[in-house]
């Protein structure tokens, strides 16, 4: 039904509600002019394009885009509109190809608001050209008609826009071009081509600036710490291109009656971006994944997801790798009890049929029914291991990208920690795993701040399978208390994280150890029944007061040097050292204080308070259970398989624990004080 | 290009350049019942609901419906439930993916099913369609029309199965009356 058109070819249209679809395999401006009789356009608000991509009856793109789609209403154009053009043109001075020989012919359909092709047009045989007319849309004897043009200028917008009669045409190609830059500023695509070590920098940068950073802006990022890795990074309009961009009157001073937006600086000698935000702008919009090769998934790129910033992008990839790795084992899991319970009843219908018992019939048919389960379970195995193979490509990419909070103690990254300015999206708090993918892990990500507490079980689980014994069990909880608290202490910024310590009789001091010694810890540990109940009434006071501060809706008024900090309280040993009166305090704290930022995080062993019967089960259930060795007891959202949890631990031997908490500790000091 | 299928129809989701389908869409539109003000109406909506159910071996596996909106594999979804219905001018109201590449192994058969929630007939129902189409390229596949169909709430729209290394869909358009895809278990089974 498409009629696929040839230059200077044209073809009716027999509707007015339109889409033009432009491909062109890399980014392109899409544009569109309107022009009277004569083919002139009449002022610079008859041309559609980035900085004002809406005009009554049509709409395009705000930014530089591989593919567009132009949504059209002619019969909303003005009256005396008679052709509309569709132009594209390459973005300037943003280090892409500068002439459309350099990229793919660019593909034009004109399609209905269903889908279906009307016209297509291939843009071919461009050169040196970095803007194209690729189609007219005109009127003829009250129809309209679409024509195939083709016609580029080595000039550019400007000369385009020039070319069609459009006084303002230098000012406008500038003010365009100015749009697109911004408009790629703020896309979100995925970081440039990864040696990983420059991601982890600007990881780093935007996120920890030391205190004689220059321009600790609010934004956190400092100016002068990450060179600009991305031509897009360029600070200045697109006025300072270089010539040979296509517009090389660019230096022509702005005609200062034509300026249309004032934004809008042509010629590039002022640069209107706050110095001090330079790399605060969202990550550089870079290529995507590579297109893939027909037939096979792409090449997995780490931070390959929707966000506004790399920690969103990759904190959505991961759960997205998540929900994948469920459902590609919901399906396999689901396969292979089919195949079971069919070959179940293949094998029934065999044994109560009495002509199998007469020679090797029967044994014919239980072969054959064995035979059509292994087929198919080898079959949803073969699926299974297809999708793992892609998922352990990504989760290879995406593991060294990932920022601190997110990281395994292992990751280098820690190793070039810095103290942050802001608080992450989430932590890591530990690794997913089924039993079908052992070579696969996913990390446990949990939003930040808390919105639950946590209880770190140290009783007998379901798969330790009794190698443990209690003591050591005990002591591998309080190891993973400490390295989560520790975790969360590095990943806020200084002074927004407080840990309090309860351990009633000092069994847990040689795991606490790093941190109290790193000094990190306000006060040290409380023991005994007398440091308990301080404890708990200081934090049980501090949720009353926060609670009251709000309900007044007076939260400006809390008592001067009053500690805004979030609040998490160790409990180690529960419940030695604890009266009624305590775990009274201690459920009110697990119930009101995640509002308020104070937070639980439980070591216990549920046997140990079995005297208070059924009573605190509802304290168990509030708190997120992990356990200090790997065990089964998670479900995912999406099919609530039981997925394997595994803390993550700081390797043995290694010393990046104390090193992080050394320098958390360093830099609470001056504030401190 | 559209096929207005009759029943019984059989086509092969080959495309015409040979290559397979991928994904498909079940859409479902109708138009909502005219309005006449908020308060003290009693206009009664017309609720449509899209189903697809997961059969291997005439076993049911798993359905997607406005209560399961993905099916547990996630080859299947539903973009969500409309209540009301919409102007009625072609667009879908509901829609149901299917990636037909990632359907696990032992599903041999989707059967795809429209219900009146709120117990309206297709008569009383203006503008109701329900279509295939390949979402790849938006090309419509099949479509049929439901509106004025007679007293009947629900139809077995379609059904797409396995036919070699590919896919292939036949059309059923029974007619069957039920609320929910579970009372039209009875009248999907016959046509595995």
């Amino acid at each position: 039904m498409t009629a696929e058109l040839v230059r200077g070819q044209n073809h009716p249209l027999s509707q007015v509600r339109l889409e033009v679809r432009i491909s062109a395999g890399k980014p392109v401006v899409a544009g569109a002019t309107l022009s009277d009789e004569q083919g002139k356009i009449r002022g610079v608000e008859w041309v559609a394009h980035p900085g004002a991509p809406t005009l009554p009856g049509l709409e395009v793109s705000k930014q530089a885009a591989a593919d567009h789609r132009l949504a059209f209403d002619l019969d909303a154009l003005p009256e005396h509109v008679h052709r509309v053009s569709v132009l594209l043109a390459l973005p300037s001075g943003v280090g892409g190809p500068v002439r459309f020989g350099a990229v793919a012919a660019p593909f034009v359909a004109v399609t209905g608001l269903d889908g279906a092709e009307v016209a297509s047009y291939t843009v071919t045989g461009l050169d040196a050209e970095s803007a194209v007319v690729a189609m007219e849309l005109y009127r003829r004897q009250g129809a309209w008609k679409v024509r195939a043009v083709g016609q580029g200028y080595a000039g550019g917008l400007a000369e385009l826009l020039a070319d069609q009669g459009l006084p303002e045409a230098q000012q406008l190609a500038g003010s365009i071009n100015e749009a697109v830059a911004r408009g790629m500023a703020r896309s979100v695509a995925a970081p440039p081509p990864r040696t990983a070590d420059a991601d982890r920098s600007r990881q780093a940068a935007s996120s920890a600036p030391g205190a004689d950073q220059p321009y600790p802006g609010p934004q956190g990022a400092p100016g002068t710490v990450t060179p600009p890795q991305s031509p897009y990074d360029t600070p200045g309009p697109q006025g300072s291109a270089t010539p040979g961009q296509g517009y090389p009157s660019g230096t022509t001073p702005p005609d200062p009656s034509a300026v249309t937006q004032p934004s809008a600086s042509v010629g590039g000698g002022i640069n209107y971006t706050h110095p001090g935000r330079q790399t605060a702008a969202p990550p550089p919009p870079a290529p995507t994944a590579p297109p893939a090769e027909p037939g096979r998934p792409a090449q997995p790129v780490a931070g390959d997801a929707t966000g506004w910033s790399m920690d969103e992008r990759l904190y959505n990839q991961v759960w997205g790798m998540f929900e994948d790795l469920a459902r590609t084992t919901a399906a396999y899991r689901s396969a292979v009890d089919f195949a079971d319970s069919r070959m179940e009843k293949e094998l029934d219908q065999v044994l109560s049929d009495p002509r199998s018992r007469i020679g090797g019939q029967g044994d014919a048919a239980r072969e054959a029914a064995r035979a059509r389960h292994a087929q198919l379970v080898d079959q949803a195995r073969e699926a299974l291991d297809r999708d793992l193979a892609q998922l352990v490509a990504e989760s290879e990419v995406v593991e060294p990208a990932l920022p601190t909070a997110y990281a395994r103690w292992d990751n280098p990254v820690w190793h070039g920690y810095r103290v942050p300015m802001e608080i992450p999206m989430a932590l890591r708090l530990g690794d997913l795993s089924l039993p079908e993918s052992e070579r696969l892990s996913i990390p446990m990500l949990l939003r930040l701040p808390l919105e639950r507490g946590l209880w770190i079980d140290s009783g007998r689980t379901s798969a330790d399978g009794g190698l443990a014994d209690a003591d050591e069990l005990r002591r591998l909880a309080m190891d993973t208390a400490v390295a989560l608290a520790a975790r969360l202490l590095a990943v806020y910024p200084v002074g927004e994280f407080t840990v309090h310590v309860i351990d009633p009789a000092g069994s847990g001091a040689s795991s606490l150890a790093p941190l109290t010694q790193s000094g990190v810890l306000d006060v040290p540990p409380a023991v005994g029944a007398a440091g308990v109940s301080e404890v708990l009434a200081r934090l049980t006071q501090r949720v009353d007061l926060v609670q009251m501060a709000i309900r007044g809706g007076a939260s400006d008024s809390l008592p001067p040097g009053f500690d805004t900090a979030e609040q998490l309280l160790i409990v180690n040993d529960f419940p030695h050292g604890f009266d009624d009166r305590a775990v009274t305090q201690l459920r009110y704290l697990a119930d009101e204080g995640p509002a308020v930022g104070v937070h639980l995080m439980m070591v216990a062993d549920r046997e140990d308070a079995a005297a208070y019967g059924p009573l605190l089960d509802p304290l168990w259930r509030s708190l997120m259970r992990l356990t200090p060795v790997a065990d089964d007891h998670l479900a995912d959202p999406w099919v609530g398989h039981a997925w394997t949890y595994e803390p993550t631990l700081v390797p043995p031997g290694s010393q990046v624990l104390q090193q992080v908490l050394a320098q958390v500790a360093a830099a609470r000091r001056p504030w401190n004080r | 290009m559209t096929v207005n299928m009759t029943k019984g129809q059989a086509i092969s989701l080959q495309k015409n350049d040979g290559g397979t389908l991928t994904a498909v869409r079940m859409g479902l539109g109708w138009q909502a019942a005219p309005r006449r003000g908020l308060f003290g109406s009693r206009t009664r909506e017309i609720d449509l609901d899209a189903s697809a159910v997961l059969f291997a071996d005439k076993q049911p596996v798993d359905v997607v419906f406005f209560r399961h909106l993905v099916s547990d594999d996630g080859s299947v979804r539903h973009t969500g439930d409309n209540l009301v219905g919409g102007a009625g001018q072609g667009g879908d109201d509901e829609s149901i993916l299917v990636d037909l590449q990632r359907i696990p192994v032992h599903i041999d058969q989707i059967v795809f099913t429209v219900n009146s929630f709120t117990g309206q007939t297709f008569q009383e129902v203006q503008n109701a369609f329900c279509r295939l189409v390949d979402e790849t390229n938006g090309q419509e596949l099949a479509r049929y029309t439901l509106a004025g169909g007679g007293q009947y709430t629900a139809q077995i729209m379609a059904k797409v199965h396995r036919a070699g290394a590919g896919w292939q869909m036949t059309a059923l358009g029974t007619p069957a009356n039920g609320r929910t895809f579970q009372d039209l278990m009875p009248a999907i089974l016959p046509h595995l």
